[in-house]
């Protein structure tokens, strides 16, 4: 553990505190990814991203073409939406997605010749991204190509790509980092990505890097990931991008704690990464960006995995955005009889859900899902006062204060205590021998302060 | 919806954290049942009990549903018992038992509520109650295994007399004194045990040992005392029993390292002040009681500043 170094950059490959829940990539990352075939029916939410919902602009009974623009985002941080296939609209209906988002959702019924989305996939996996001709693209251009591409971030927080590449003058970004740690247990979806379509990420790398006038491009992974290392190594020769390998810890792929361990830089509590001049995607994004801008492309589809030892085949998968969860876990031969809860996203951070029609959206990174023997209900005690969960808070907080303050309706204690820096990574509760539900706590703590703020 | 994290650590638990302090207190338990005999296992079976009793009778009092499987009351009675003359009265062993979960406990709403440490509430009552029951005396009357354990503590020897024993035996702990203080060497293996298991802090323990290894070091080199000074303080009294296992109740500990490391100087430097200073020969329940009333400061004093806050 103590013999871990990180060469060639400012930082130490390593962020304070954080945890070391047991990874279980295992089951699912040896999986190459395979196509799903195009489904029926796709659902896709007016809201996928973080920012202003999108207007939709077909009307029911109207035909639409692949890659259409169904919802477009006319504010700055908004994406807009395409159809992933050719069909049938059939209705503007709403939809509950696992955060518990009640939305609008525009049903799409597959109707006529699609497109193959095996097509797709390869033009992704293939070795001929150029590298050289990218200095063709005006970094405006990049950008208005993102922009329209609908790229949001793929590694969960779904943030409009286009507003963190988008030229600033008063911003500068230094360096661009790739994002590749996937620190979530059990997802290997970026994991395959990276072993798969090393030149695409690369291509898409350069793109951005170009698009934010980064003087330092660099790949994020987590050293529990060899061959994707080898591979991007592979494809990053003859090119400036560095590659920085990281320790494996949780939660290492979160924006604040990626840029202390690379760069050795705190971002400002409340600020931005650009505050230190520093942009930061998820490799899934840059390869969507390399298709957006090299193959004009939208994003229609995405690589998610399907795993825990609740599902009978884990998979990773290509599937188009808006196909129903339920299908997903259906190819992969549904759930098996000790599953207890069924996850949107990893364990850590991902939201539980039971509706089998909900749609898979830009931002789901993957389907976990745990039986009663990994999930834990086991009853809450008083808190020792033991501090674990101070020496587990990657944000250096003090969880437990935080929680006491939500629980005695304190918002003012809670302000003290920072509780707005909380990022809910849910390391405290993992920590806790209490078990007591910190983050939950502190959700409601949250809540608490801006009642309090707008009163 | 169940909300996130969806998965714990398992492995962890309150439960198994004092059962782990059960553990680490076996090899004190037997050493003082080898030294003592019936005198030791009478006393650890009256206060557990007691404790054991008072907490379920409390917390119903309280009309609260009882909390006895965490444990927490047995470590209570036998950490108490441990810290208790062997010769003292069967009362003396109820009445701190039930101080220390009465007023020390329960009173402040039960576990991971109260300021100070139950097992030191019993005790510094009793002391203060049963002067005599408790004092030097105590340790003098009584028979035990062997010559060198009746007797003045080595502590009161060294103090009142100026006698000093083996470093050897004050070390494996042939020696008088309470129940489970006399052997450093038990307390050193058991607290090894519980420190090494992340149950109790390591801060704290080394940081009580360091400071009084300073002072007393200091003060051997200054009397010419060759040692004796240093290891009858460092492995005399309860410092051993209190740096690894009453100093680190995590519930009346400071919660962050950096305060660990001012509470275990703290109470250093509060040990020696009393056993150097005071009329008392020891001073480790002292101290501990006295840091405990401002651990809420150290913790106030010890915030760490969020990531990102210059
Ligand atoms: S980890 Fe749990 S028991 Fe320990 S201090 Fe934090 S909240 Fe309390
Ligand atoms: S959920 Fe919040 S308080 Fe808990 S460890 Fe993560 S950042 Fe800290």
């Amino acid at each position: 553990m103590g013999l871990f170094r990180l060469k060639g950059f400012p930082g130490t490959g390593n962020f304070r505190h954080g945890i070391h829940p047991p990874d279980n990539k295992s089951l699912s990352a040896e999986s190459k990814v395979e196509v799903m075939q195009t489904p029926e029916t796709v659902v896709l939410p007016l809201l996928q991203h973080i920012g202003a919902q999108c207007k939709p602009v077909v009307k029911p009974r109207q035909i639409v073409r692949y890659g259409e623009v169904v919802g477009v985002g006319r504010a700055f941080i908004s994406a807009s939406l395409h159809s992933p296939v050719a069909g049938k609209v059939k209705k503007i209906g709403m939809v509950t997605l696992p955060n518990s988002m009640h939305l609008p959702a525009i049903s799409i019924k597959t109707e006529g010749d699609q497109i193959n989305p095996q097509r797709l996939w390869d033009e992704m996996t293939a070795m001929d991204w150029p590298r050289d001709c990218i200095s063709i693209y005006a970094p405006e251009t990049i950008a208005k190509i993102i922009h329209n591409s609908g790229i949001v971030g793929l590694g969960g927080a779904a943030f409009p790509t286009h507003v963190k590449v988008a030229p600033n003058d008063s911003r500068m970004i230094d360096t661009l980092l790739i994002n590749g740690c996937e620190c979530e247990p059990y997802l290997s979806c970026d994991d395959r990505l990276m072993r798969e379509a090393p030149k695409a990420i690369v291509t898409g790398a350069l793109l951005a890097g170009r698009a934010v006038a980064a003087k330092e491009i660099v790949i994020c992974v987590e050293n529990n990931k060899p061959e994707a290392i080898l591979k991007l190594q592979q494809a990053t020769e003859k090119t400036l991008i560095k590659i920085a390998v990281l320790k494996t810890k949780y939660p290492q792929g979160s924006e604040k704690q990626l840029v202390k361990s690379v760069l050795g830089l705190e971002i400002p509590l409340g600020g931005l990464p650009s505050d230190a001049g520093v942009a930061i995607s998820n490799v899934a994004t840059i390869a969507s960006v390399a298709r957006g801008v090299i193959k004009e492309g939208p994003l229609t589809h995405r690589v998610i995995s399907v795993s825990g030892r609740g599902i009978k085949h884990p998979k990773n998968l290509f599937v188009p955005i808006g196909i129903s969860m339920g299908e997903v876990i259906e190819y992969c031969g549904g759930i098996t009889e000790d599953a207890a809860r069924i996850i949107s996203g990893g364990p850590m951070m991902g939201f539980a859900f039971s509706d089998m029609t909900t749609p898979v959206t830009k931002g789901t990174s993957g389907i976990t899902v745990l039986t009663h023997d990994e999930i834990s209900d086991e009853q809450e005690t008083s808190c020792v006062r033991c501090g674990r969960c101070v020496d587990a808070c990657p944000m250096n907080l003090v969880p437990t204060r935080l929680a006491l303050a939500a629980r005695y309706n304190n918002p003012s204690i809670a302000i003290r205590y920072h509780i707005n820096a909380c990022f809910e990574c849910g390391c405290c509760t993992y920590v806790c021998p209490a078990k007591i539900k910190l983050v939950q706590l502190i959700r409601t703590g949250k809540k608490l302060v801006a009642a309090m703020a707008k009163s | 919806m169940a909300p996130s994290p969806h998965i714990l650590n398992t492995a962890n638990t309150t439960q198994r954290m004092m059962k782990d302090v059960l553990i680490g207190l076996l090899p004190i338990i037997c050493m003082s049942v080898w030294l003592f005999r019936a005198y030791a296992v009478k006393q650890l079976i009256i206060c557990t009990l007691a404790c054991l009793i008072s907490e379920f009778l409390f917390v119903r009092m309280r009309g609260r549903s009882a909390s006895l499987g965490d444990c927490s009351a047995v470590v209570t009675g036998i950490i108490l018992a441990l810290s208790l003359p062997g010769s003292a009265p069967w009362f003396v062993g109820v009445i701190a038992s039930m101080i220390a979960m009465g007023i020390g406990k329960i009173i402040f709403g039960g576990l991971g509520m109260n300021i100070f440490n139950p097992a030191m509430v019993g005790r510094a009552f009793v002391m203060i109650a049963f002067a005599q029951l408790m004092g030097a005396s105590a340790y003098e009357n009584m028979t035990g295994l062997a010559d060198a354990v009746s007797g003045a503590t080595p502590l009161s020897a060294l103090k009142f007399s100026g006698s000093a024993i083996k470093i050897s035996e004050l070390f494996w702990g042939v020696t008088n004194g309470s129940l489970g203080e006399t052997s450093a060497f038990a307390c050193l293996v058991g607290g090894l045990f519980i420190v090494l298991r992340k149950t109790a802090s390591w801060q704290i323990p080394l940081s009580i040992i360091l400071t009084v290894t300073g002072i007393a070091g200091i003060t051997d080199i200054a009397g010419s005392h060759s040692g004796e000074f240093l290891f009858h303080h460092l492995f005399g009294g309860a410092l051993m029993f209190g740096a690894f296992f009453i100093a680190t109740d995590p519930v009346t500990s400071p919660l962050t390292a950096k305060g660990k490391w001012y509470f275990g100087f703290g109470t250093g430097v509060l040990i020696m002040v009393i056993r150097l200073f005071s009329g008392y020969p020891e001073g480790v329940m002292f101290a501990i009681l006295l840091m405990n009333a401002v651990t809420p400061l150290i913790n106030r004093w010890t915030t760490p500043l969020p990531m990102g806050e210059a």
